[in-house]
């Protein structure tokens, strides 16, 4: 059973390939890493999938059904969901308030009806003790270590019951410590059946909690193995193409 | 989905930390901009009450509960668009072509609801024409509202062709009757202050557009991933500015008996000051309308003070910016100590 398969595809932007023919199939519960070098297309992947643009060609298959996401929403109703590195949470709201934006739940009764802050905070309080996390529903995202934004964004995946989660440099800005914590959740998704694709530079994070690794260069993909399979020093010479493929 | 499972261990933890936060009202007043505004404005009472008697005489509180009506109505609609990261300079002008309008309507013998009705989509139509200006073309709002400032007050003068209305036809006693009157012993416009604030503040915090607006103006990118209608919230907010602008019209020129076109002119200032002295961040995010209307208070009780103190009336500009500097630097220091 395969959960994403990317078919052949392709993404120009003008003359840039930014994608080019890459083919990737990702099962439930895996984790893959996705490493290359500064402009490799690991981002312009990630968007594909996500829903920010359609492919130029090739085709996607979600669930074993063909899709073709034209806007982030449409990836997100079919279980897809992205945590950017800072992009995605509001300073000003609570942690309850950003796993809820935009899916608050609401009480009343009839056509009356307004946010029922009380459920959403417990509910959050609940997601976060799943992931062993100490962020409390209240808080200021504002106030938040770079770990507890983390598990902020996560719970929203959570919450979404997504199927598949996408991790752009999770571990890029924060410290030896909450890169531990980030890791842990990245497993405790795992554990519960979803799909991981972790973007990463850092050898030590994919390695550590990845089944597979996935190597870009110039848009294609140069190597598609298993964790065991490889090592440090092999990836990195498929990063800097010091070795062609693998 | 759900199978990482929740121990009785973390169960206990979760109680406990809802507890803990539950228990800082206290701390939160005391870190609220809203409470030291309120504590200025009761200083400066006590202060000015004792070199001015006068000034606490039931007649002057009354007026100054009056006065800061019309500001207040403004500053309450202001709140969101502050909240969105945005701004609206062009209230002002807005309040202008309202009022004469208004005064147009009535002279050509329109009801009251009418020209209620009429003066409300006019300043809404001029939001709109904001909203859709900044949300969709994503034009700087303060360069927007800068130039709708522009058009709107030309189009006050070309629309009165200077003269002043104050012929309201057959909707005169009632419009006097709104704009002057009292219920309950409490002035008409102050109920609407009271009822607008409630609704606002209401609004902010138990709705989705509440929440929408202050995630817009929280990181509006983000807001923009997770499939909010960030440009529908932000045309929104200056539509009911604009509305609102229509509504304040109409107590204000029942109030002076007369619109002219001068109606409103440099009261935009007066609005942001009392919306920003409120709490409001003129980088989006924060805001309440309470804090819109104890602003308002403040900017009329320095108006009154300073009146009744003698002092030349000249000065009041710089005590209304040392109390906008003032205001903003307690809100840094608020934010920063947090
Ligand atoms: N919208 C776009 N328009 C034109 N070119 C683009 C666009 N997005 C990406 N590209 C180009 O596509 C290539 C791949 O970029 P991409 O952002 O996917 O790289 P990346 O692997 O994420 O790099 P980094 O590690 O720096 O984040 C680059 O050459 C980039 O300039
Ligand atoms: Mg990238």
């Amino acid at each position: 059973m395969t959960l994403l398969q990317l078919n052949d595809v392709t993404r120009h932007f003008g003359a840039i390939k930014a994608i080019d023919g890459v083919t990737i199939n990702i099962k439930p519960g895996e984790i893959v890493g996705l490493m290359g070098d500064n402009g490799a297309g690991k981002s312009t992947l990630v968007k594909l999938i996500a829903g920010n643009f359609p492919p130029t060609s090739g085709t996607m298959l979600l669930d074993g059904e063909q899709v073709a996401f034209s806007k982030p929403v449409e990836a997100r109703d079919k279980g897809v969901e992205v945590v950017y590195q800072d992009l995605a949470l509001c300073d000003n709201l609570s942690a309850a308030g950003n796993v809820f934006l935009g899916r608050e739940i609401m009480k009343g009764f009839g056509p009356f009806r307004w946010l029922d802050h009380r459920t959403m905070r417990t509910r959050a309080a609940e997601l976060f003790a799943e992931l062993k996390s100490e962020t409390r529903p209240r808080d200021m995202v504002r106030k938040m270590s770079g770990g507890q934004r983390q598990a902020v964004a996560i719970a929203r995946t959570r919450l979404a019951q997504a199927k598949l989660v996408i991790m752009d440099e999770p571990t890029a800005a924060i410290s030896v410590r909450q890169v531990a914590e980030v890791l842990a959740l990245i497993g405790r998704l795992r554990d519960s059946g979803v799909a991981v694709i972790l973007i990463s530079h850092r050898m030590p994070d994919v390695f550590s909690v990845c089944d597979r690794v996935v190597v870009m260069r110039r848009g294609r993909v140069v190597a598609d193995k298993a964790i065991a399979q490889t090592s440090p020093e092999e990836v990195t010479a498929l990063i800097t193409g010091a070795k062609a493929a693998a | 989905m759900n199978t990482i499972s929740t121990q009785d261990a973390d169960a206990a933890d979760l109680t406990s930390v809802m507890k803990l936060s539950e228990r800082g009202w206290l701390s939160h007043l005391l870190r609220s901009q809203e409470f030291w505004i309120v504590v200025a404005i009761l200083v400066i009472c006590i202060a000015v009450g004792i070199m001015s008697p006068q000034f606490l005489s039931v007649r002057n509180l009354a007026n100054i509960l009056q006065n800061f009506c019309f500001i207040a109505i403004l500053a309450i609609g202001m709140t969101p668009v502050i909240m969105t990261g945005g701004i609206d300079i062009s209230v002002g002008s807005t309040l202008g072509l309202t009022g004469v309008s208004l005064g147009l309507l009535y002279s050509n013998g329109a009801s009251f609801e009418i020209g209620l009705i009429g003066v409300v989509l006019i300043g809404a139509f001029v939001g709109l024409v904001n909203g859709v200006i900044i949300a969709y073309l994503k034009l700087a709002p303060f360069i927007v509202t800068l130039g709708m400032m522009s058009i709107v007050r030309s189009q006050t003068l070309v629309v009165t062709n200077n003269q002043v209305v104050y012929d309201f036809g057959p909707a005169q006693d009632m419009l006097i009757a709104v704009g002057a009157g009292s219920s309950f012993g409490v002035p008409n416009v102050l109920w609407a202050v009271l009822v607008l604030g409630a609704a606002m503040q209401w609004a902010l915090t138990m709705t989705r557009w509440g929440k929408y607006v202050r995630a817009v103006g929280g990181n509006e990118h983000a807001a923009r991933l997770t499939g909010i209608p960030v440009d529908a919230i932000k045309v929104s907010v200056y539509v009911l500015m604009g509305a609102l602008t229509g509504l304040t019209a109409v107590f204000l020129v029942g109030w002076l008996g007369a619109a002219t076109n001068a109606l409103g002119q440099g009261q935009e200032l007066q609005v942001i000051a009392a919306t920003v002295i409120g709490g409001a961040n003129l980088l989006g995010g924060f805001g309440s309308a309470a804090g819109a209307i104890i602003g308002s208070i403040l900017i009329e009780v320095i108006r009154n003070a300073l009146l009744l103190a003698g002092v030349n009336p000249f000065w009041q500009g710089t005590f209304l910016g040392v109390f906008i500097l003032f205001a903003v630097m307690l809100e840094r220091f608020r934010t920063a100590r947090s």
